[in-house]
């Protein structure tokens, strides 16, 4: 069948079930209730004075006596740093568990050793906001017989809610615990600030097991994960390679390029009509989008404007920002530096939020609906503005959907910042390999070599022009590219599809297929 | 001449990712190098690359000028050869020192515009002064073709032949800064500062770019894209000074309606060289008036 953005996706997955196909990015929400119902959370007993704590992470996961077709859930606040997850399924393998499905908030390059257990059905299905490194190259070659579903940061929390996502057993590593297992990321030798995706998999997991490597003593403050949800505590040595967990991608680029695009991004957003007192703001990590906040604080200083808040991942730009009194808040589901941690410590003002305040569909507002503008990053835009941030120019998966599509849903204005092809490979293009993020929620899009507005929002365009920033048309600016580049031979697939993108409210947007051998 | 050169920026022509992004970081300018930026071993890739992207690419609507390669070189016949048929908007002519070699690089520029049935009035030349000897020449120079609108000061190559150190300060070239402005202002074409060689220093960046524009400059060489917007910032007439401007133009019309060719505003007397520059102010700002 095909959905509303003229995607062609299949009526069912086996391990799934009916798929519902994408209706428009807000039409589900329209009613303001939703047909699926919550599961309830399990309920679990221990009994007074009970010690919850375990010598190793083996004792701990045997007690929690796994099962073949269980599943995993995790989170990726460790980021590249991360030991723990490639640990705990190698002992699950050793246990001889089989058929695990593993719902990670997210996969990086630091679970590229878990490629072996995917080859070895350790591990069968896959739920993440991103898959990056091996683990993404060998999915798209077709690996696991099921397909992996691509969820979003607030679409992770409606899934686990709604009971696609049941967490049987929940390992949450954490910078610093207690022997009840009240938990934070934001002290100790690993610390990595907001604890915020794994909130939902305390509430939810039918196991949880705390893994430290500060065990501090009782009372562990703050209380990101708490201790009446949490099975067993284990202190190990390291969680993590604290260098990788703080990821480096607070610097402002010095690339002329990026700065480019950057300073006309807020230009843009400074002649939107939005930027006014209390406003609020979300940018990326990194790269141009992260160079957006640069500009941005200059001009707010320059206009004396005090924003309201920031939101989402949080970087050491961001708490500056806040020091300097020009926002009044950071809202942080993620952060992204020891900076950031000692200000979630030690700032009122900084407050950690769990995923579903931060981006859940279901409920009744979450924070991103109240977000003015964010500039985001993408892999490729076509000339409908629909975004790909998952799949590369060679058709693999090596990206992550993370809060893409949910904020680009929640703002006033979305800002996209990205240059108009990289090397030779067209980022602006006709048609996207994968749609993450729908055109209908993405306002303008900043290159070096233009903005362009999306014709659905006429009045933002006159509203730039006015203010003597020129824009063209994206069909005209795809053109250039193409001319410049050249026209590349198309990627050839199979029918096997290998990853289900499902937009944030659970209905599949787009689809991902096998890469075909050359 | 073109209304605003705030901005130069160098590029080198060996370098494609550079020159492909050349138009897109809001440059007045652009100078694609053959000279010396490139090195010896380079100088024909280069050359072949700058001659393709000209034809190729777009750079919107920023000027582009090429610098060559000294005659007195094995590469700047052929230089010519290459791109004076493309017709950028300017060549670049460095270490001009006589009016005698300047006669030589138009000579040929025309005898290859003749071959290709091309107009002699469309392509310009700027003539960069890097020697003591082209110092002491300079009026000279800028006055001998009107194909010269602007003249530019190298810096750098103008402190080797002086023998001197590069003080941060730039009183060992000031002179010759201020000869060179004079030379280009008695003959009404643009006058461009040299580089500022520290990237990462913008404060510095920005004290150099004010005094250039102080001593009257109409623009400043840039080696990295990041150092155009610091300029532009300083050689764009501040809101207070478009506000005096604007006012002083609607006075004028209005004084000129009845006769009258001097005024005061605000008890300061304004007359045509105040209305001429109040027009340069408004043109700096893109303002129509």
């Amino acid at each position: 069948m095909k959905n509303a953005i003229n995607r062609e996706i299949p009526n069912k997955i086996k391990y799934i079930g009916e798929l519902e196909p994408f209706m428009g990015a807000w039409e589900k929400l329209k009613k303001g209730w939703m047909d699926e119902i919550s599961v309830p959370p399990p309920n679990k007993a221990k009994l007074p004075h009970q010690k919850k704590i375990c010598d190793t992470l083996k004792e701990a996961i045997l007690k929690t006596n796994p099962q073949s077709g269980m599943t995993l859930t995790y989170h990726h606040h460790l980021r590249n740093g991360d030991d723990i997850l490639v640990k705990a399924i190698s002992i699950l393998a050793e246990l001889g568990i089989k058929d695990i499905t593993l719902a990670s908030s997210s996969l990086n390059e630091s679970h590229d050793a878990l490629l072996r257990y995917l080859e070895d059905g350790t591990i069968t299905k896959i739920w993440s906001s991103g898959i990056r490194g091996e683990l993404g190259k060998a999915i798209s070659k077709g690996i696991l017989k099921n397909p992996v579903v691509i969820h979003s940061h607030g679409g992770r929390v409606r899934a686990i809610h709604t009971g696609k996502i049941k967490p049987d057993l929940t390992i949450i590593p954490a910078a610093s615990a207690d022997e009840e297992g009240n938990a934070t990321g934001a002290h100790g030798k690993s610390a990595f600030g907001s604890i915020g995706y794994a909130r939902i998999d305390a509430r939810y997991g039918k196991q949880v097991i705390v893994v430290t490597d500060n065990l501090v003593d009782y009372p562990c403050n703050p209380i990101g994960i708490r201790q009446d949800f949490v099975d067993y505590i284990v202190k190990v040595d390291s969680i993590g390679d604290p260098t990788k967990i703080a990821s480096g991608t607070t610097r402002i680029t010095k690339s002329p390029m990026d700065l480019r695009i950057a300073k006309l991004a807020a230009d843009v957003i400074e002649h939107s009509g939005l930027f006014d007192e209390g406003f609020s703001f979300q940018v990326g990590a990194g790269g141009a989008s992260l160079a957006v906040a640069k500009f941005i604080r200059e001009k707010m200083k320059h206009k004396n404007i005090k924003g309201s808040f920031m939101l989402g991942g949080i970087t050491s730009y961001c708490v500056e920002m806040l020091k300097e009194g020009l926002f009044k808040t950071l809202f942080d589901v993620q952060s992204f530096d020891a900076e950031v941690s000692y200000s979630l410590l030690n700032n009122k003002h900084h407050i950690e939020i769990p995923a579903s305040l931060y981006a859940n569909p279901f409920n009744c507002g979450c924070m991103t609906n109240k977000l003015d503008v964010v500039a985001l990053g993408a892999l490729e835009i076509d000339t409908d503005f629909n975004v790909n941030v998952i799949t590369g120019s060679e058709g693999n998966i090596r990206g992550a959907s993370g809060g893409h599509s949910d904020t680009a849903s929640g703002a006033q204005l979305t800002v996209i910042v990205c240059p108009s092809f990289r090397g030779r490979i067209p980022i602006v293009t006709k048609k996207v390999h994968t749609v993450v993020t729908p055109g209908e929620s993405v306002h303008v899009l900043v290159t070096e070599r233009g903005i362009c507005v999306n014709p659905k929002f006429p009045e933002l365009e006159k509203r730039l022009n006015k203010a003597g920033i020129k824009t063209r048309k994206i069909e005209e600016l795809e053109k250039e590219v193409d001319e410049i580049v050249g026209t590349a031979k198309p990627i050839k697939f199979t029918d096997k599809i290998v990853g289900l993108i499902e937009y944030r409210d659970g209905t599949i947007i787009d689809v991902i297929r096998q890469v075909a051998e050359c | 001449m073109k209304t605003k050169r705030r901005t130069m920026l160098y590029i080198p022509g060996n370098n494609p990712a550079m020159l492909q992004q050349g138009g897109i970081y809001g440059a007045d300018s652009l100078l694609l190098d053959l000279e010396d930026a490139v090195a010896l071993n380079e100088k024909d890739s280069a050359r072949i690359l700058v001659k393709n992207m000209l034809k190729s690419i777009s750079y919107y609507n920023t000027e582009v000028c090429v610098r060559v390669n000294h005659l007195d070189t094995p590469f700047g016949i052929e230089d010519l050869e290459t791109i004076v048929p493309l017709q950028p908007d300017a060549i670049r002519f460095p270490k001009t020192e006589t009016v005698k070699e300047l006669k030589k690089l138009i000579d040929i520029i025309e005898i290859i515009e003749n071959k290709h049935n091309l107009p002699h009035n469309k392509m310009t030349i700027h003539a960069m002064i890097e020697t003591a000897l082209g110092v002491q020449n300079v009026f000279k120079i800028a006055k001998f073709s009107k194909r010269v609108d602007a003249i530019t000061i190298g810096g750098q190559d103008l402190t080797a032949d002086m023998n001197i150190a590069n003080a941060k300060d730039g009183s060992g070239i000031d002179l010759a800064r201020k000869m060179i402005v004079m030379a280009a202002k008695a003959n009404n074409i643009d006058a461009i500062d040299t580089v500022f060689v520290d990237v990462n220093d913008e404060e510095g960046l920005r004290i150099e770019t004010e005094y250039a524009k102080k001593i009257g400059f109409t623009g400043k060489a840039v080696i990295n894209p990041r150092q155009i917007d610091i300029i532009h910032e300083v050689f764009t007439p501040t809101e207070a000074e478009i506000r005096r401007a604007f006012r002083i133009i609607k006075e004028f019309k209005k004084n000129k309606d009845a006769g009258i060719g001097v005024f005061a505003i605000d008890g300061k007397m304004v007359d045509a060289p105040v209305v001429a520059r109040a027009r340069h102010t408004l043109d700096l700002a893109d303002i129509k008036y």
